[in-house]
């Protein structure tokens, strides 16, 4: 240094060693500093990496590690011969993971240019999107097909937040028929997550986007989801899958096998024609349901992946109501369906005997009321057979006000009238099964006892679902013994093939006189023969009994006739027909009710027909034969 | 012989080289290569690329080793005037990327004309201090701090905050070696602390969210808390000894962000751990003590500043890397010296060091 300075002229030298000491302590404080950032740096990476380190390393960790649940397979069901009524079908879809994805309509309009998404589908995601507000991934696209597969693929780089998925899907093969059976499935909205939450079930429907919405579809969804699985998978910040960890297998839904014969439900759809109506058809041995039919149904494939607002629209405004399932939450009055029970009430209440007759003169006189029967004249002198077979009003119009609103409430609620049968699908109507307390307790207001007669008839407050008149009659065919109705046959687990019975669970025996109900059941086996059923059932080939009804639509003013052709279509009475066969050892037992059709006897009995036709022959209904304007 | 020529040529090309600075930048170099190679998910490209950034890089640093002092000197003012001028130039039909106007088109080629003033400001104070070295007066500070607002101003309007600031520190060192007064240090600190408002107000929204994100990462974890949220997660999950090479989790699944640029000391952080972090750092520490007494030895006023403004300057650019990588300083895209991806930083820092190089060099050919 000395050296250096000796180059300088002596007259600055004082000067300049003066600022070279400036120039120095200058450096040296920034050295200093220097060296103190640098150290704080050092303490800071130590902070970080050994006093933070286990922290941040779980957050590396829970950044690298993403637990993907891994959906199970829904279970599978089939009717009772094997035919499938719902299962899944694997397809790939378009999703978008809202959280990670920016501007959601630049990116569908982007992702428009690579595959067709209509505006249906923007309308839906958008849909979803304000139903489901949670980080998940929601579809775009379903069922892409291979070519728009290759196309995205092409381009995925582009697209943060967007995969494609192979997904199941639900399908239902047999459309309408069974819409208000197998019920469907749909996306899990808010309600639900917060019950599964409170269920305790939240984990296992991780990754689950579908739960079962209706019918059996909702009832067995524990039995039908099954058990989720897990898979750690190490993601990239993409959130794209990088490789597996570790997997443990989802355990798929269990099948159900059902009781109900798709045929047959088929052939009871077809019978119906373009009417709307119901049928329920039971074994009366086990309770198990043979065909239930509300028609008419929906295609439950709209609902698969939430059904877009132009077909809930649809759906909703129909007319004919078709989301309403007629046979469990339609009540209809049972019409004359109702009299084999009054005419059992009178013989367990020692009321009448079988033998007692009456003079029918056509009309009942209560207190100068005439209460009118549907044969103008009467028929004569009647006892409890013929008042079965030609279905006398009057007999029932006298035998009500014999034993009261009371007694005849009490009797029926044995046999299942005004109360939920407790069948395995959920949404079933009560019904009304009228008396004194119940008025009162629907009114406020006393019962009049002229009220009485036209129950004695199945008219009046009476209203059952088809559901609760065939169970009805099923018991009747099974001698008392009554069965809860059950859909589901057995529950199969997919693994072991373990079957688990729906036991046949009978509900109650009916404590009543084989005699009497031996009577009844001559009576019924009398209808079909030389009866009101007689013209539906000639030539069956075999025995079967039955008994027609016409439920009033519209109250029909005293001294004024109904006839058929003058009332609007949607005020025409209902058709009903209960049956059950063969007559000896019965099979089958069903409840039928054609709406707005007019005469039991014509409508409905047919109908019942052609259902035991094929369930006992295997016979298929021909072509139509009747024709519109055949009237008798 | 031959042995003979060969090692005068050997002696020719080293003769103004500094084996003490030359050490820890090549090793430097030596580590980018190999993170590197991990942060680009094995890339030979990239690798490839670096390594011929790197050779032209120690070319220009050999050709300013080569490259007397005195030269430099003359060079400073006409330098300074080209790059003012560009940076006019630029603010006036300069080609807009990514919002800001930085580039200029020449034609033939592009050209950032803020990263000649990276060298051309302390280069030109240097000199304007070195010329009034008798006396030194307070006016001469007022033209000295003008030198550097005028440019930076520039800059910080493209906007390149970023540059502006790194350019502001190389001068500010130049000013504070040349004796910048310290009642005017504590008052630009007081003037500073009183302008932060205002400066506030000035700044895009951009720049506050950074500033705003370093105090709590968390509120935007998606968004601009996503970088530093992320980096500190690959440093701190490192630990003492990192993942090894190659074996990032943080690195390889993408989560860091500019991984083999502005952050790839995340990845060294993460891979190699805080041993690594540590001897990463002493190797900057031997490059900036070696610039210091370089600096302290440097026989005339002009060579110490610049010499003391090239070192500072150097640390100021790792500090910030790092400090911006580990979470404690905002987001800036200043990259980490000879170890981040990219040519023109690191020909710029290698021209630093080929400047402190003949500044050594030079010092001791006068001396003999």
């Amino acid at each position: 240094m000395r050296s250096e300075l000796s180059f300088n002229p002596g007259v600055e030298l004082r000067n300049a060693q003066l600022e070279l000491h400036h120039f120095q302590v200058r450096l040296a404080i920034a050295s200093g500093i220097v060296l103190f950032l640098f150290l704080l740096l050092g303490v800071r990476l130590f902070y970080l990496q050994v006093v933070k380190h286990e922290q941040l390393r779980t957050l590396a960790e829970a950044n690298r590690i993403s637990i993907v649940p891994v959906v199970p397979n829904r279970g599978i069901i089939v009717d009772r011969n094997g035919v499938v009524l719902a299962n899944n079908y694997s397809a790939y879809t378009l999703e978008i993971r809202p959280a990670r994805a920016g501007n959601l309509e630049s990116l569908i309009d982007e992702l428009a240019t690579l595959v067709e998404i209509t505006p249906r589908d923007r309308r839906r995601f958008k849909r979803l999107l304000e139903e489901s507000k949670s980080i998940g991934s929601l579809p775009i696209r379903t069922r892409l097909s291979e070519e728009e597969i290759a196309r995205f693929a092409a381009n995925r780089y582009r697209f943060p937040g967007v995969e494609i998925n192979a997904r199941l899907f639900r399908h239902y093969p047999q459309g309408e028929l069974f819409s208000h059976v197998v019920g469907h499935i749909g996306r899990v909205n808010q309600r639900e997550l917060e019950q599964l939450e409170a269920d305790g079930l939240y984990a296992n429907y991780r990754g689950t986007d579908y739960i079962g919405k209706t019918g059996l579809e909702h009832n067995y969804e524990r039995y039908l989801h099954g058990t989720t699985g897990v898979e750690e998978v190490e993601v990239d910040s993409g959130g794209r899958p990088v490789r597996t960890l570790s997997r443990t297998p989802p355990v798929s839904g269990n099948n159900l096998a059902l009781n109900l014969d798709a045929r047959l439900q088929e052939v009871a759809y077809q019978a119906f024609g373009e009417r709307r109506g119901a049928l329920v058809a039971i074994e009366p041995a086990t309770g198990g349901v043979l065909a239930f039919v509300s028609k008419p149904g929906f295609d439950p494939n709209l609902f698969v992946d939430g059904i877009d607002p132009q077909n809930w629209d649809d759906l909703n405004s129909s007319p004919d109501r078709p989301m309403v399932n007629r046979a469990l939450a339609g009540t209809y009055p049972p019409g004359s369906t109702f009299k084999p029970y009054m005419a059992l009430a009178a013989l367990a209440y020692g009321k009448r005997t079988p033998q007692q007759t009456i003079s029918d003169p056509g009309y009942f006189n209560f207190g100068g009321r005439l209460f009118r029967d549907s044969k103008p004249g009467g028929y004569g002198v009647v006892d409890m057979y013929k008042s079965i077979v030609v279905s006398s009003d009057t007999y029932y119009y006298m035998l009500a006000n014999d034993l009261g609103i009371d007694a005849i409430s009490r009797f029926m609620a044995r046999f299942g009238f005004g109360a939920r049968a407790g069948i395995d699908i959920a949404g079933e109507a009560a019904g009304v099964l009228p008396s004194q307390e119940w008025k009162m307790r629907r009114f406020g207001q006393k019962w009049f006892a002229g009220e009485t007669i036209s129950v004695g008839i199945g008219q009046g407050y009476n209203a059952y679902t088809p559901l609760q008149l065939a169970a009805a009659v099923a018991t009747i065919a099974n001698d008392g013994v009554m069965f809860r109705p059950h859909i589901v046959n057995y529950v199969e687990d997919i693994r072991t093939h373990e079957r688990t019975l729906i036991e046949p669970k009978p509900l109650r025996t009916l404590d009543l006189n084989p005699e009497h109900i031996a009577f009844i059941k001559e009576a019924m086996v009398g209808v079909n023969q030389e009866g009101t059923g007689a013209r539906a059932f000639a030539g069956a080939g075999y025995a079967s009994a039955g008994k027609t009804g016409t439920a009033q639509v519209i109250g029909i003013k005293q001294g004024e006739k109904y006839v058929e052709s003058r009332v609007q279509e949607r005020h025409r009475d209902h058709a009903l027909f209960i049956a059950y066969a063969p007559a000896e050892q019965p099979r089958i037992a069903l409840a039928v009710v054609v709406e707005n059709s007019g005469f039991g006897a014509r409508y409905a009995a047919p109908v019942a027909r052609k259902v035991l036709d094929y369930y006992l022959l295997g016979k298929l209904p021909g072509p139509e034969k009747r024709g519109k304007d055949d009237h008798e | 012989m031959s042995s003979g020529v060969i090692r005068r040529f050997k002696h020719y090309l080293a003769r103004h080289l500094d084996g003490a600075l030359l050490g820890p930048v090549l090793a430097l170099m030596a580590l980018g290569l190999l993170v590197l190679f991990s942060a680009s998910n094995a890339s030979a490209a990239r690798v490839t690329a670096q390594f011929a950034n790197m050779l032209i890089a120690l070319g220009v640093l050999w050709a300013f080793a080569n490259i007397p002092p005195h030269f430099l000197l003359r060079l400073a003012l006409p330098l300074y005037a080209l790059g003012v001028l560009l940076l006019v130039a630029v603010g006036l039909f300069g080609d807009v990327v990514n919002g800001a106007r930085r580039w200029l088109d020449l034609g033939v080629t592009r050209i950032q004309p803020s990263e000649l003033m990276k060298i051309a400001v302390p280069l030109a104070l240097a000199w304007y201090f070195d010329r009034h070295e008798a006396a030194l007066r307070l006016s001469n500070y007022v033209v000295g701090a003008l030198m550097l607002v005028v440019p930076v101003a520039l800059i910080a309007r493209q906007p390149d905050l970023g540059t502006a600031l790194l350019i502001t520190a190389s001068g500010f060192f130049v000013l504070f070696l040349a004796g910048l007064p310290w009642r005017i240090i504590a008052g630009l600190a007081v003037a500073a602390a009183a302008a932060a408002p205002l400066a506030w107000s000035a700044l895009h929204d951009y720049q506050r969210q950074r500033i705003l994100m370093l105090l709590d990462p968390a509120q935007d974890p998606l968004g601009s808390g996503y970088h530093t949220i992320q980096s500190t997660i690959a440093v701190g999950s490192g630990g003492w000894f990192g993942k090894g090479w190659m074996n990032g989790s943080q690195t390889h699944l993408d989560f860091i962000p500019e991984r083999t640029t502005d952050f790839i000391f995340a990845v060294f952080a993460e891979e190699f751990g805080l041993f690594g972090g540590l001897a990463l750092l002493a190797l900057f520490v031997l490059v900036i003590v070696r610039g210091f007494l370089i600096t302290a030895n440097a026989p005339t006023l002009f060579t110490r500043l610049l010499a003391g403004a090239i070192t500072l300057t150097f640390f100021t650019y790792a500090f910030v890397n790092m400090g911006m990588v580990s979470g404690v300083l905002p987001v800036v895209g200043v990259p980490l010296p000879l170890v981040s991806y990219g040519g023109t930083a690191l020909v710029s820092i290698c021209l630093g060091f080929g400047i402190l190089m003949s500044i050594q060099s030079h010092k001791k050919l006068v001396q003999t």
